[in-house]
């Protein structure tokens, strides 16, 4: 076989080798849910994140405006501090209040923001003031189980 | 009938022996390592290699995967009925396919196909005292014949290791879409949902680099070490079979607990 044939081939093999690759990470991986949309900051404390991830989205009526960046511990406050990458073309009024649900009974933990009524908007590094934490469930049984009982006596 | 002190000094021999082997091995990795300059400099030499090991490699590879993604959609379908959530056929698909089957299976099939061969070729070269000639003629055997070819596998196996996931995805959505009738949006979106581009897809790409790097070194060591007869050869390429095999699910189990095990 001359060279320039095979090098033809050789070129083909490793072409089809990155296609392969880019399906992999574009049809079967995640990459395009990887925005690279223009994102502003913005910090918000909680008592308790309940299963919350980093890159957990982050949701406004069921859509997708933004992802959780980063989970920290604040040892002045003892609170959780999440920060959010919101996509710059949402803004949402400074007294938007944000919390922690879940998608279905069992399902992934998410972040929904309801709009607040405010002129002024969120910018990039202020902090969200009402917040509200993850439902846990077993919390949440045995303050059934308490109430319950106590309604016996 | 041997005597305790017989069998002791047996046992003492072939460990002394199988670190020897190790070590002639590990000097091997490391002159290929320091030649390695002749893959940049003579990159023709390369290029051919990889046309003989990954593009021959290309149909074998292919038509496993195509089946690898029919089984897994037939039996992911079997087993995710059970739970009514047929829906996740696509992720147990994917997320299979790319952690562990596809590096895997194309590294075994590698060694299969492309291992065998090489060992054979340097085999045969040595038996027919091609590489005496060539050190005679102050060729360096290493560098003119094992690093373009050591190289060529290292690039060849994360390709065809990718084309493996690619069809076989495609596979199991032609069973599990086509033919058993998942729906499709639920198909891609769970998958795309679930497999995550670092932790799924990149890992398992390092994998297959890996796989690339020890079946081909594991072949070029068979083959350069070979008696230099027909039996020899023989020998030398049962040896790549079943030594790289048993190094690729070794090498797969330790990457795993690394990578996925938190």
């Amino acid at each position: 076989m001359t060279r320039d044939k095979t090098d033809f081939w050789v070129g083909l093999f490793v072409l089809l080798g990155a296609i392969a690759l880019v399906f992999l990470a574009l049809r079967a991986g995640n990459m395009s849910s990887f925005s690279f949309a223009p994102t502003y900051q913005v910090q918000a404390h909680f008592d308790n994140l309940g299963g919350l991830k980093p890159r957990a989205p982050v949701k406004s009526s069921g859509v997708v405006v933004g992802r959780v960046s980063g989970i920290s511990f604040d040892t002045q406050r003892y609170q959780a501090v999440v920060t959010l990458d919101l996509e710059s073309k949402y803004e949402f009024p400074a007294d938007s209040s944000i919390s922690i649900l879940t998608s279905g009974l069992l399902g992934e933990q998410y972040i929904g923001i309801t709009p607040g009524g405010d002129d002024k908007m969120l910018a990039d590094g202020s902090t969200i003031q009402f917040t509200q934490s993850a439902v846990v469930l077993e919390e949440l049984i045995s303050k059934f189980l308490y109430s319950s009982a106590g309604s016996q006596d | 009938m041997t005597s305790p002190f017989q069998a002791i000094s047996n046992l003492g021999a072939r460990v002394r022996s199988n670190i020897t082997g190790l070590g002639a091995f590990m000097r091997l990795t490391l002159a290929i390592l320091a030649r390695s300059g002749t893959a940049v400099s003579r990159l023709r030499l390369v290029t051919q290699q990889v046309h003989f090991i990954g593009n021959h490699s290309l149909l074998i590879i292919a038509v496993s995967g195509l089946f690898v993604g029919f089984v897994l959609g037939l039996q992911g379908y079997y087993t995710l009925s059970r739970y009514g959530s047929e829906e996740a056929l696509g992720l147990l698909v994917a997320l299979s396919l790319t952690r562990e089957l596809g590096p895997v299976v194309t590294a075994l099939l590698f060694a299969g196909r492309a291992g065998t061969s090489l060992t054979a070729e340097i085999g045969l070269m040595k038996a027919g005292e091609q590489l005496a000639a060539m050190e005679v003629m102050a060729v360096d055997p290493i560098r003119r014949v094992l690093v373009p070819r050591f190289w060529a596998g290292v690039i060849a196996l994360p390709i065809l290791a990718a084309v493996f996931s690619m069809v076989g995805i495609i596979g199991g959505w032609v069973v599990g879409v086509m033919l058993i009738g998942v729906d499709p949006g639920a198909f891609w979106s769970q998958m795309q949902e679930g497999v995550d581009v670092v932790n799924d897809v990149l890992n398992g790409f390092i994998k297959s680099v890996v796989f690339g790097v020890a079946v081909t070194l594991v072949a070029l060591h068979a083959g350069w070490t070979a008696r230099a007869t027909p039996e020899g050869v023989s020998r030398a390429t049962t040896r790549t079979v079943v030594n790289s095999s048993l190094l690729i699910l070794g090498l797969d189990f330790v990457m795993t607990a690394l990578m996925f095990g938190n």
